[in-house]
């Protein structure tokens, strides 16, 4: 048996997860359905007040890509804890939060990077400023890999679970607070003409945070759902 | 010193000893009580701006500072048992919870019967407000987690682990929500001055705080023996305790 390198596996389990994912389109498609959906209920619910909309936008966006990423968690680790192919994953000899790590990026990039697709479509819907688009996609895309790589801790704690539903989101929500916080802050700081450099490299920081701490937890929530 | 460490924390002893404890703290947290409340209720001088709906702070800010410390000693305890796989480490971060979100409830109710009268509204979307708001989801959902594991044994180190990623994110939590809130709403708010405080105000304050703990340390004695016995009911001193008490 040959020892395949840590970057092999890690290549070949993105490549995996991103075939099984194309397999599965109908299941691709439902966080982004949903994402757009809850953007189209905000104008019904509150009045198509163009003036309010547009203040609200960046906030409607974040929330409903927070709540549409939230959704799509449950794929990372479900199917893969069910037929038991994670527990093969665990046995492999390279470090499992390594591993955690390939699994989260597929994820984020079959479900993060669609809703970053869709994002200048709903900013027109709701009459963000144009020139504010392309800000609303740079805190997208430093944004919700964090909300995959924390999500995917309090994933890997409930995958045992019979109906983790409604705790997933009480464990999930709180982690991304700051997130929300620091994307939407950027856009109505940009929207008055001030600078907003600070808030990216927070939103950078936190990123990178995420990507260094959160695969060990995750790897050590996974070792004990499996036991 | 770890031979210590391992008597104390071995569950029949810790149960003995955690019993023998109880009377004292018990007394000791009802004097503190008695004295802390004297002292905020009627000793302390009226505030000049505030009249004296200001003597809520007996209550509210030490029920504050215990809602963060209780989250720190279950990160702290979490650590301990998930490192040296001590059971009783786990029970404690376990039994601390329901106390911490208690605490939290508590410091919210009184944070908002002040704000009324303060701030004219029952709610404001203060920054330490809406934090321990978002620190009281924390508390439920470890709470909720470990309700939801049948596996009381598996369930006590999820908890663990979702406590250690909790303690990382509460400080950044709690300053996005301040920058959050200043950057909204700017210095409207009153908030303590902390140094200027005076000096009959402060010593019952603290006493309040003294109490808060003790009565914690009881509490937790409290919840830890009946976790305690729950989790070891099929080991031979829980038995033999049990037949002794029937006698």
């Amino acid at each position: 048996m040959n020892q395949s390198s840590l970057i092999n596996v890690f290549v070949a389990l993105v490549k995996r997860d991103l075939l099984l994912a194309l397999r599965h389109r109908a299941e691709l498609f439902n966080p982004l359905m949903f994402f757009v959906l809850v953007v189209t209920l905000f104008p019904l619910g509150t009045g198509a007040d163009s003036k309010l909309l547009q203040t609200m936008a960046p906030g409607i966006i974040w929330v409903a890509a927070l709540l549409a990423a939230m959704l799509s968690l449950d794929a990372i680790f479900r199917s893969d804890f069910e037929d038991g192919s994670l527990e093969l994953l665990l046995l492999n000899p390279h470090p499992t939060s390594m591993l955690v790590l390939a699994k989260v990026f597929a994820h984020w990039l079959v479900t993060g990077l669609p809703l970053i697709i869709v994002a200048p479509l709903l900013a027109v819907f709701l009459g963000l400023d144009s020139s504010l688009t392309g800000l609303l996609l740079i805190t997208l895309l430093l944004g919700t890999p964090v909300l995959s790589l924390t999500g995917a801790v309090a994933i890997a704690l409930t995958v045992g679970l019979k109906r983790g539903g409604i705790l997933l989101s009480l464990l999930v929500l709180p982690f991304y607070v700051p997130v929300l916080i620091f994307s939407t802050n950027a856009i109505e700081m940009a929207a008055s003409g001030l600078p907003v450099m600070a808030q990216l490299w927070i939103l950078a920081s936190l990123l990178i945070l995420a990507i260094t701490l959160t695969p060990w937890p995750t790897a050590a929530a996974l070792k004990l759902s499996l036991s | 010193m770890m031979k210590f460490i391992h008597k104390t924390a071995s569950p029949p002893y810790f149960y003995k000893l955690a019993g023998l404890w109880q009377p004292w703290l018990a007394a000791i947290t009802v004097l503190l009580l008695l004295a802390g409340l004297y002292g905020g209720l009627i000793y302390a001088p009226t505030d000049y701006q505030q009249g004296e709906s200001y003597r809520i702070i007996y209550i509210h800010v030490p029920a504050a500072w215990m809602s963060l410390f209780i989250y720190v000693v279950m990160a702290v305890t979490a650590a301990i048992g998930l490192i040296w796989r001590i059971k009783l480490a786990e029970s404690v971060t376990v039994c601390s919870a329901p106390i911490g979100a208690g605490f939290t409830l508590l410091a919210l109710v009184t944070g908002s019967l002040w704000g009324k009268p303060m701030w004219g509204a029952w709610w404001v979307w203060d920054a330490r407000l809406t934090s321990e708001l978002i620190l009281l989801f924390l508390y439920a959902g470890v709470m909720s987690l470990y309700a939801a594991i049948s596996d009381k044994r598996v369930a006590g180190r999820a908890v663990a682990i979702l406590a250690l990623v909790g303690v990382v994110n509460i400080p950044i939590i709690h300053y996005s929500v301040e920058w959050w809130n200043t950057l909204h709403q700017g210095p409207t708010v009153t908030k303590f001055d902390k140094p200027s405080i005076d000096f009959r105000m402060l010593v019952p304050l603290l006493i309040m705080a003294l109490a808060f703990k003790v009565y914690y340390v009881w509490s937790l004695f409290m919840r830890l023996r009946v976790e305690l016995l729950d989790r070891e009911r099929n080991t031979q001193w829980v038995k033999s305790l049990l037949m002794d008490n029937k006698e």
